[in-house]
């Protein structure tokens, strides 16, 4: 199955570290990496620039805003997500447990991918209906 | 073997995690001590196994391949982790010093692997922990079953259940529970434990009717496995138990999901090899004179399967058993079940009588159960508007959609 992982980080902390430290904490969290992707257990994965570059699209007042900044304010940043590919959710939690980052002050969220395909296949009928009417 | 298609190979593979993985685990539990580092490298194994299989073939033996292959994980495993926190390196120099022994192949044999597995059964279900976490923790060990799979069958989000696991896992190591069967003295006790997990997990199968045949499937099994291991009367008696009530799973409900009770199911649906088997293990588990409750509840259900119809059925064999069953278990339940029973012999006033005790007791006043059997004897000594009071009791308490629609179909009958 495959599961979505999204890393968070605090960047007060990051900024506390010393060089050294955060060399470590790359090279470890990297290896680790190397060793999911080695076994097949990681598929596709985006790292994300810190939230000060992210533009927020709503619609207010029946048009598009823009906004600067993530949707949600909240003290840790979201870091870059990855896909896992694992037989269930434990075998996933087991996974991310060793990511030598979470030592580090990392957080990571695991969401089981979601299916579309039954949904997609619904919507494409409704449509089709729709045109041939 | 020549070399296979590769969706041929996964999905031969993924069949084989089905039927092997409990095994695999319990050996490499056995060898490595370590469940969390056994799961690891079992899961590498098959995937090593999904990326080489399609290139070298399947091989002869796909078992030992994988056994071996986990064992090669583990000892790189360890080393990986030995470099950051540097307390397993023992245990990886065990492993290679090991390594080319024959010592270890041999003990792959079957027998060994069943004591493997029994080992882990034993450590899934340890009294301290929690029930629930005990129930998952099998499913997901000993049976193969995913974490979403039994989310699904105990209608919990896969979150949840995931967590209970982790705890459970958690327990093991903090207070080091053993790989092991319990020596002698402590065994009945702690087969106890066992065998009500076993029980659980039947029930919980038992009462969910759109997703409960798997989960009846799994207690039955793990019935077999045990019975296999450790022949004892009640784990015959247990499983005799399991295969007498799964037995009418096709006749107790309708398409539609609605539940049919014993009276009314169609007897010739009834699954004749179960009962035959479940018969003679109950049979055996009796003559034993060991046996316990477990055995006395299939004893009354191959009384049930052996009759042609609810009017032709031993309600006073019924009865008697029930009196042994509350002497060795005296519960609430067994005694509102054995009123059901004297109603049927010796008429519903006397059920009732009975049922009324019970109900003043605090016990059962939020049984469902006690309320629907009070509102039948109710309804056939034609007191229905007691009857019809005590549906809409059993009605507001019952939590299963099909037991609801039914009681909800026996209030229209009455008004």
């Amino acid at each position: 199955m495959k599961y979505i992982c999204l890393g968070y980080y605090d960047p007060a902390k990051h900024a506390n570290m010393t060089e050294d430290e955060r060399n470590a904490m790359f090279d470890e969290g990297f290896e680790y990496d190397d060793y999911l992707r080695a076994n097949g257990y990681a598929g596709a994965g985006i790292a994300l620039q810190p939230s000060e570059t992210v533009l927020t699209l709503s619609w207010k007042n029946g048009k598009v805003a823009t906004t600067d900044g993530p949707y949600a304010e909240t003290k840790e940043q979201l870091g870059g997500f990855g896909v896992l590919e694992a037989w269930d959710m434990n075998h996933a939690i087991q996974l991310v447990s060793q990511h030598p980052s979470l030592k580090y002050g990392a957080l990571f969220e695991i969401r089981p991918a979601g299916d579309l395909n039954e949904m997609i296949k619904r919507s494409e009928q409704r449509r089709l209906k729709g045109a041939a009417r | 073997m020549p070399p296979t298609a590769p969706e041929d190979v996964s999905r031969f593979i993924e069949t084989l995690y089905r039927s092997e993985s409990g095994r695999i685990l319990a050996t490499l539990v056995g060898l490595l001590g370590d469940l969390d580092l056994a799961e690891e490298v079992m899961h590498e194994a098959f995937a090593t196994a999904l990326d080489r299989w399609p290139h070298d073939g399947i091989p002869d033996k796909p078992r030992p391949w994988l056994i071996s292959a986990a064992r090669f994980k583990a000892i790189d495993g360890i080393r990986r982790r030995a470099r950051f926190d540097g307390v397993e390196r023992d245990l990886a120099l065990h492993l290679e010093a090991h390594r080319d022994e024959t010592r270890i192949h041999e003990s792959w044999q079957e027998e060994e692997i069943e004591d493997d597995r029994l080992r882990l059964i034993f450590t899934c279900c340890h009294p301290a922990l929690p029930p629930e976490g005990q129930i998952a923790l099998t499913l997901r060990e000993v049976c193969g079953l995913t974490t979403e799979e039994i989310a699904r069958a105990f209608l919990v989000t896969p979150a949840t259940l995931a967590q209970r696991i982790v705890r459970a896992k958690a327990i093991i190591r903090d207070k080091a529970i053993p790989y092991q069967v319990p020596v002698s003295q402590e065994l009945s006790a702690r087969l106890g434990a066992v065998l009500l997990v076993v029980y659980l997990v039947f029930n919980a199968g038992y009462s969910a009717v759109a997703t409960g045949a798997e989960l009846s499937c799994e207690a039955i099994r793990l019935g077999r496995l045990l019975l296999e291991l450790l022949p004892e009367p009640e784990m015959m008696g247990l499983l005799g138990l399991m295969l007498l009530q799964e037995s009418r799973r096709v006749a107790r409900s309708s398409a539609e999901g609605e539940l049919i009770l014993l009276e009314q199911q169609d007897r010739l649906l009834w699954n004749r090899d179960q009962i035959a088997e479940g018969v003679s293990l109950t049979g055996r588990a009796l003559a034993s004179r060991r046996f316990g409750a477990y055995s006395l509840q299939a004893a009354i259900a191959a009384v049930h399967a052996e009759a042609s119809s609810t009017a032709s059925t031993d309600w006073r064999q019924i009865t008697l058993l029930y009196d042994r069953l509350i002497r060795i278990q005296p519960s609430p339940v067994v005694e509102l079940n054995r009123a059901v029973a004297v109603a049927m012999c010796e008429g519903p006033e006397e059920g009732l009588r009975l049922i009324d005790d019970l109900l003043a007791g605090e016990e059962l006043a939020n049984y469902h159960l006690a309320h629907s059997a009070r509102a039948d004897l109710c309804r056939r000594l034609g007191r229905l508007s007691e009857a019809r009071a005590s549906y809409e009791k059993a009605l507001a308490l019952a939590g299963q959609e099909p037991e609801r629609r039914f009681l909800a179909g026996r209030l229209r009958e009455l008004k």
